[in-house]
């Protein structure tokens, strides 16, 4: 019973290795069009010769789900799921739903919210 | 029930998840940005359809140098923690709420999490006013729209003197809360909106074209 369970270290203990394996030693992803509240869905099951980490966001993205609560659920920084969701963005096993900037610009006032998305986050704050 | 152990999910950790609709597309985000301790995650709890959840991100080549960074300029990596909740708005919106520590060296959660959000709400403790001066000179400086609401724990100096002391102009809405409360917390979040709704930016560049 007092054998050292392996892998049961917090994140912070075992970081930079563990971080560096999950994403194979690349850096960045440098992918401006991921944002942190893109919505992904997965478009396939998990494979059996997957990566654990694959996996498990294919198991999350049943339905659709921002790329900042995979990094909660997954216990991984947001830029790492980021690196990780581009690989399976790259085979087509999720897809993504990206943001709508919510601003239309106008030559004479300049950029300004959508009035229909302002007046429906409105409505709904309203009914909290 | 002898029969369910086998329904149990995999792999994903069991947090009692509660998925989106399936037909969300659009995420948008508004942050609450303040000091440790000032209530952001009281916040974001209270207006919140889901347990917020807490996640972390580590500042990527990308963002050390784009600001101001020089504090950490000898530190190899910086790590940030947040927190998040979220409002379904309607079958395809889904407003993300973010706290997030205001801290010069936490900012560039900015850079590579926050743009794009509809606006900001800066938090503040009477107690500790000058913790929000470096939140809201860059909300100012990104051109961020953001409301300022004040944290009510007790007693403390009226909101001329509050908004005195953070030298805020006067277009800045700036509100008392109590962020324990889910009603309150809306009406900082309705108080935004409507100012987001009005907000011109300011035209940094007034030259006609013709």
């Amino acid at each position: 019973m007092n054998t050292r369970p392996l892998n049961s270290e917090p994140l912070e203990a075992e970081a930079p290795d563990r971080l560096y394996t999950v994403t194979g030693g690349r850096g960045d992803a440098e992918d401006p069009a991921l944002d942190s509240v893109s919505l992904v869905v997965a478009e396939s099951d998990p494979g059996p010769d997957m990566q654990s980490e694959h996996a498990d966001i294919l198991r999350l993205c049943v339905h659709p789900i921002a790329v900042v609560e995979i990094s909660a659920e997954l216990r991984l920084p947001v830029s790492v799921v980021r690196i990780l969701l581009t690989d399976l963005l790259d085979t087509g096993a999720v897809t993504a739903r990206h943001p709508v900037p919510s601003t239309t610009s106008s030559p004479r006032k300049g950029p300004r919210h959508d009035p229909d998305t302002l007046k429906q986050v409105l409505l709904a704050l309203q009914r909290l | 029930m002898p029969s369910n152990a086998s329904d149990a999910p995999a792999a994903a950790p069991a947090t009692g998840r509660f998925p989106l609709a399936s037909t969300a597309s659009n995420a948008l985000k508004i942050v609450i940005v303040g000091g440790f301790g000032v209530g952001k995650t009281t916040m974001v709890g209270s207006v919140s359809e889901m347990r917020p959840l807490s996640t972390e991100e580590v500042m990527t080549q990308a963002s050390a140098g784009v600001d101001d960074l020089s504090a950490v300029r000898d530190k190899r990596t910086t790590t940030a923690a947040f927190d998040f909740g979220r409002i379904t708005v309607d079958a395809t919106r889904v407003l993300y709420l973010f706290g997030a520590p205001g801290q010069k060296r936490f900012w560039f959660l900015w850079e590579q999490l926050f743009t794009g959000s509809l606006g900001a709400v800066v938090l503040v403790d009477t107690n500790r006013v000058e913790e929000s001066w470096y939140a809201i000179d860059r909300l100012e400086h990104h051109r961020t729209p953001f409301v300022v609401a004040v944290n009510r724990f007790g007693p403390g100096p009226n909101l001329d003197a509050v908004r005195t002391a953070l030298d805020l102009s006067d277009d800045v809405p700036l509100l008392e809360c109590d962020a324990r409360r889910r009603e309150s917390s809306r009406d900082v979040l309705i108080a935004l909106v409507h100012h987001l709704a009005r907000y011109r930016p300011p035209t940094s560049a007034p030259e006609m074209s013709s």
